[in-house]
């Protein structure tokens, strides 16, 4: 069981009033009549899924209905920090260089 | 009565009924065992009053039926397994050891058929040599067909309890809470800790699993009888431990609750038993005590958990260990300390290590007295000054380096062969046990063993988290490392006496340092007697010898995890909790490995089972799912609808007019929405209200239709598809204004589609500006349907002009009934002529009410869900979800003529359609399907294929019905290239397999040309 802050409420709320939806930073293509096959599928089912830290998308569905970013450790299910979505979180954190999978 | 009690000690001592002793000899309870009356005492367990009467057979084994007793004295115990109670009450596989008396407390063995004195699987003893590790496996094998045979059989014979058959009477509760430390164990160490943290100021709480706190405190080194003894300091020292602790507002104690798992981020869950020790008309007895869950599971976020979870006794194997009255030296101290029972006389210590010698202390009243006999049977060849001493003092027979190769008797020991025994030097690996027996051997006689194998501290919960366990040759068990959010101290970090419990808890709270462990007890690598592995009980619940160790590694089954499955070792209620390090230990001298290389098996919650109902708490019964009701439900309830789960929804299924059978009155529905008039609840539906400048744009990128000409009061048709072209939901959308459109999405689909609307609009497009407001609940829909649905509502509704031409098809209006505002859509479901008329919620029922007073002069029908199926089955409009499933694109469901060419921006859906995959000759494609006597019913599922002769299925029946307007069953169908084969025989089979042939159809079978919805 995870305990989650949602940023916009400024609350630490337990699991069950969110719902995880994806991978953070997988935007639709703007694109999306010119990319390739392979692009296609990397939008729709291609995920780093590594082992260790990972940015996902939570949605506050029983609170606000807001979807945020966390970051959690995939080893021991830490939770660091949860960002809004309108920030310019993508330059402010680090995010990890595309991890191989592990298979 | 009281002379049945003969194990019972006659003694007074000053301590009774404390912390150390626990019993109340001054309140005798009555209860039953396996139907006989007995008496125990306030304090007593189960197993220590079975005890007290001399009952020394429990159980019989779970594979050969051998003669079982109680081995143990708290959770650990594999044979002493119980059943409480019956109907509502009843408690399967219990633990007598954990079972505290209450008034008239009814139990019974959980093993031995037909009855526990005679079980027929002790008449199948001979055939022991088939039933060892992996016969049942082998029964697969060969002879392969006798497994039918063996099935039957095996199932009878294997298990314990029944489940229960009626419904618990009991409730159950979850409860969270947030603490700034958890301590897990109430035993010294824990107390200690509690009592250090606690004057920090931190929020702290205590479980403890037993009823008492101070755990294995009464296995310290005194003697209950003793008027004066030194460590009536100590006792004095906890009791006012705990008395301060009840008192701080910071401290909270739940006891009889067990920590049965520790997830990640410190989440301990915990199961607190409220009701196991009160007599059963107690708890029916609501007037006189309030009503008490029975269990209530606590979910406890901490910040740190303190693991003072203690130690458990190992068992060592010897041939026929498993007798009764066979038992580890910490139950026999316990049995004889906490409730004043010996439960023999004739006793023989058998250890390799220096606690078992506690045990002289606790029997030095009884020693003194020449009321027991007591030798010491030692595999070591010498033991320390200190020991030596303290049994000068007594009458006890030691013998040093001996073995107990065997034990006789039938329903419980009589007596021992004993041999020397010399250990032989191995230098390469400590841990590996290497000993031989020397010839010198002789008998003793013996009515109780107490085996003293060593300890394994309680790592179970630190492990649950995912930490491994590390093998300490030192100590000769495995361990735990510390880190920065759980500790352990006392016990579970290796420390068995008092003062090195009280140390250890001071030194890990002052700076959480893994301190060296010391070998305080001198133990050695004994773990079994040498010589053949028969008949050495590793795991007495799941009757696993060392011989059957032997075999799997025999048969090249090397890992500890293989090991484990194929023997069955370490399984059951109990997790093997006293042998399965001995099991280890087994393993590592038949491969000569090292035990740290062989490590232990994985630990997984729940460290003590767990109740359904607990896990269940309240969410039973009525509070299983959410249903939820139309504004409408009640008129359906009142005009004998019968009703139908869809999602969260009870909707109506259809209305049987008395005697009538479902399928009379679903064709009697049908035919009145076909030739005359009929209603139906729509208000099930998903509304989306969607507002704001850039809403067109919006409908433009997620639907495939365009939306940027569509006219103020138009609705158009929408299939809303995935980014990987696949069908997902369906529905009307009216546009209500140039900047408002109100989406209607299918009633299962509603919140998904919300869901996926609101994630495109925030992460994907956060530049438009459109507003999205869930409306279900708002509205109630009516849906009047037939070609007498206009004149129904011409006669209620008089500001709209219903005519064809001034009111076409696929438009809405506004107007009112009784000056109750209605927004009409003239929409169909069903191919007639029909309106659906939306209201605000509460006025629902009464304008579903109206309508139906005004069709009454054509017969009006209201109908269910099964008729809505079957009109739209005949119009071959799909049901997402029952035609579709995740594999059907917009293209394979024929709605490509939707796809808007000219859209500039790329909808969601629309690149996946130009992947081979979509574009494929031999997708399933969405068509019709008629048998060709037509009367033929497929059956939904059905598979079909090209030709009788094939064996490859080219697609299945999603949907089929019998149509009533038709005359003939229909069928809808997902078929490879099904466009281009209409007019194809295929053959699909029937539930019987009998082969039905039918042909490939349009999914349009009733009115072509769509005349119906246009009658004017």
């Amino acid at each position: 069981m995870l305990l989650i802050k949602c940023p916009y409420c400024n609350e630490v709320r337990h699991e069950e009033e969110y719902a995880y939806l994806d991978e953070a930073f997988i935007f639709r293509p703007e694109n999306m009549d010119a990319i390739t096959d392979q692009e296609l599928s990397d939008y729709l089912y291609n995920r780093s899924n590594p082992r260790g830290i990972i940015f996902e998308q939570w949605q506050h569905t029983v609170g606000c209905r807001k979807i945020f970013i966390v970051k959690r450790d995939t080893t021991n299910n830490k939770i660091y920090e949860s960002y809004k979505l309108n920030e310019k979180i993508k330059s402010a954190i680090n995010i990890p260089q595309k991890q191989e999978c592990y298979l | 009565m009281k002379e049945q009690q003969i194990n019972r000690l006659e003694i007074n001592n000053n301590v009774n009924n404390n912390i150390v002793n626990i019993i109340n000899k001054n309140k005798p309870i009555r209860f039953k065992f396996n139907n006989k009356q007995y008496i125990g005492y306030e304090g007593d367990t189960l197993a220590s009053a079975l005890l007290a009467n001399n009952i020394t057979l429990v159980g019989r084994s779970y594979k050969y039926g051998r003669y079982r007793g109680i081995v143990t004295a708290g959770v650990e115990e594999p044979n002493a397994i119980v059943e409480l109670e019956s109907g509502g009450y009843y408690v399967p596989n219990i633990k007598a050891t954990e079972v505290y008396l209450y008034n008239n407390l009814e139990a019974k063995s959980a093993t031995g058929r037909p009855y526990l004195q005679y079980d027929f699987k002790y008449a199948l003893r001979f055939l022991n040599k088939f039933l060892s590790a992996g016969f049942y496996y082998k029964t697969f094998k060969w002879p392969s067909k006798f497994w039918l045979f063996y099935e039957k059989l095996l199932r009878s014979a294997a298990g314990l309890s029944k489940a229960p058959d009626t419904i618990d009477n009991e409730t159950y509760e979850h409860q969270n809470h947030f603490y700034d430390v958890v301590i897990i164990g109430g035993g010294i160490s824990g107390l200690q800790a509690a009592y250090k943290l606690a004057k920090q100021g931190h929020k702290i709480c205590i479980l403890e699993q037993d009823k008492y706190l101070g755990g294995n405190y009464h296995l310290a080194d005194f003697d209950i009888n003793s008027e004066d003894n030194n460590f009536s300091n100590h006792i004095i020292d906890i009791n006012n431990i705990i008395i301060s602790l009840k008192k701080l507002s910071n401290v909270n104690i739940y006891t009889r609750t067990t920590a049965y798992a520790l997830h990640d981020n410190n989440l301990v869950k915990a199961q607190q038993n409220l009701t196991l020790d009160i007599s059963i008309n107690d708890r029916k007895n609501t007037k006189t005590s309030k009503i008490l869950p029975s269990k209530i599971l606590h979910s406890i976020y901490a910040k740190q958990v303190v693991l003072a979870t203690g130690a458990i006794e190992r068992i060592l194997a010897f041939k026929n260990n498993d007798l009764p009255n066979i038992m580890l030296a910490s139950a026999v101290s316990s049995y004889i300390v906490k409730h004043s029972v010996v439960p023999g006389r004739n006793i023989v210590l058998f250890t390799n290590n220096d606690s078992g010698y506690n045990l002289i202390s606790n029997l030095q009243y009884l020693l003194n007295n020449k009321q027991v006999n007591l030798t010491i049977v030692d595999v070591r060849d010498n033991i320390n000054n200190n020991l030596k001493e303290k049994i000068k003092n007594y009458n006890i027979k030691l013998l040093l380096g001996y073995t107990i190769v065997s034990a006789y008797g039938r329903d419980k020991v009589k007596s021992l062969k004993i041999q020397k025994i010399s250990q032989k030097p191995n230098k390469n690996f400590t841990s590996v046990q290497k000993w031989e027996l020397l010839e010198k051997n002789f008998t003793i006689s013996a009515d109780l063993v107490a085996i003293a194998g060593g300890w394994n501290p309680v790592i179970h919960l630190g492990c649950h988290s995912g930490d491994k366990p590390i093998w300490s040759d030192e100590l000769l068990t495995f361990v735990l490392n510390n880190n920065n959010n759980r500790v352990s101290v006392g016990s579970a970090a290796g420390y068995y006496t008092t003062e090195d419990c009280l140390l250890s808890v001071n030194k890990v709270l002052s700076n959480k340092l893994n301190n060296n462990l010391i070998n305080s007890i001198n133990i050695v690598n004994f773990f079994r007697t040498p010589g053949s592995y028969n008949k050495q009980f590793i795991d007495m619940q799941n009757d696993v010898t060392a011989n059957d160790i032997n075999i799997a590694i025999d048969e090249n089954f090397t890992n500890i995890e293989h090991i484990k499955r194929y023997t069955a070792l370490g399984f059951g209620t109990d997790q093997g909790k006293i042998g399965n390090i001995t099991g280890v230990a087994v393993c590592s001298e038949i491969l000569n490995k090292p035990i740290k290389d062989i490590s232990t098996t994985t630990f997984r919650p729940a460290y003590t089972p767990v109740t359904f109902g607990t896990l269940a708490g309240d969410k039973v019964k009525d509070n299983f799912d959410l249903e939820r009701y139309t504004p409408i439900h009640q008129w359906h309830k009142e005009h004998n609808a019968l009703f139908e789960v869809v999602g969260q929804w009870q909707r109506a299924w259809y209305y049987p007019k008395s005697n009538e059978s479902f399928i009379d009155a679903v064709n009697r529905e049908a035919m009145a929405a076909r030739t005359s008039v009929a209603m139906i609840d729509a208000s099930t539906l998903g509304k989306i209200d969607i507002q704001g400048p850039d809403a067109r744009e919006f409908l433009n990128r997620v639907l495939p239709n365009s939306w940027s000409k569509i006219k103020t009061n138009a609705c158009r048709y929408y299939i809303f598809m995935h980014d990987d072209g696949m069908v997902f939901d369906d529905g009307v959308t009216a546009c209500l204004g140039d900047n408002h459109f109100y989406m209607m999405t299918t009633t299962s689909n509603a919140a998904a589609s919300f869901n996926k609307l609101e994630k495109l609009l925030q992460v994907d497009w956060p530049n438009l500006k459109v507003y999205l407001t869930s409306v279900t609940d708002h509205w109630s829909t009516t849906a009047v349907v037939g070609r007498k649905s206009r004149k129904v509502l011409q006669k209620l509704c008089h500001d709209i002009d219903f005519s064809n031409d001034a009111f076409p098809f696929m438009q809405v209006r506004h107007g009112s009934i009784n000056n109750i505002d209605i927004m009409v859509m003239r929409i169909s479901f069903s191919g007639e002529l029909a309106y659906e008329v939306n209201v605000q919620s509460n006025y629902g029922k009464y304008i579903w009410q109206e309508i139906y007073n005004a069709g009454q002069e054509f017969n009006i029908t209201p109908y269910g869900t099964e008729v809505l199926h079957v009109l739209r089955a005949e119009k071959g409009y799909p049901i997402i979800g029952q035609d579709t499933d995740g594999s059907v694109s917009g293209a394979d469901l024929g709605m490509s003529w939707m796809f808007a060419k000219k859209k500039a921006y790329s909808y969601l859906g629309k690149r996946a359609h130009k992947l081979d995959f979509l574009t494929m000759q031999n997708r399933k494609q969405y068509v019709g399907l008629i048998s060709l006597d037509k009367k033929s019913q497929i059956p939904e599922g059905s598979q079909i294929i090209v030709n009788t002769k094939s064996k490859k299925s080219i697609g299945h029946v999603t949907s089929s019905y019998y149509s009533p307007i038709l005359g003939y069953p229909i069928a809808l169908a997902l078929i490879e290239n099904g466009f281009n084969n209409m007019g194809d025989t295929v053959y699909a089979f029937s539930h019987k397999c009998n082969l039905i042939a039918a042909e490939i159809c349009s999914t349009v079978f009733y009115d072509k040309q769509g005349e119906m919805q246009n009658v004017s």
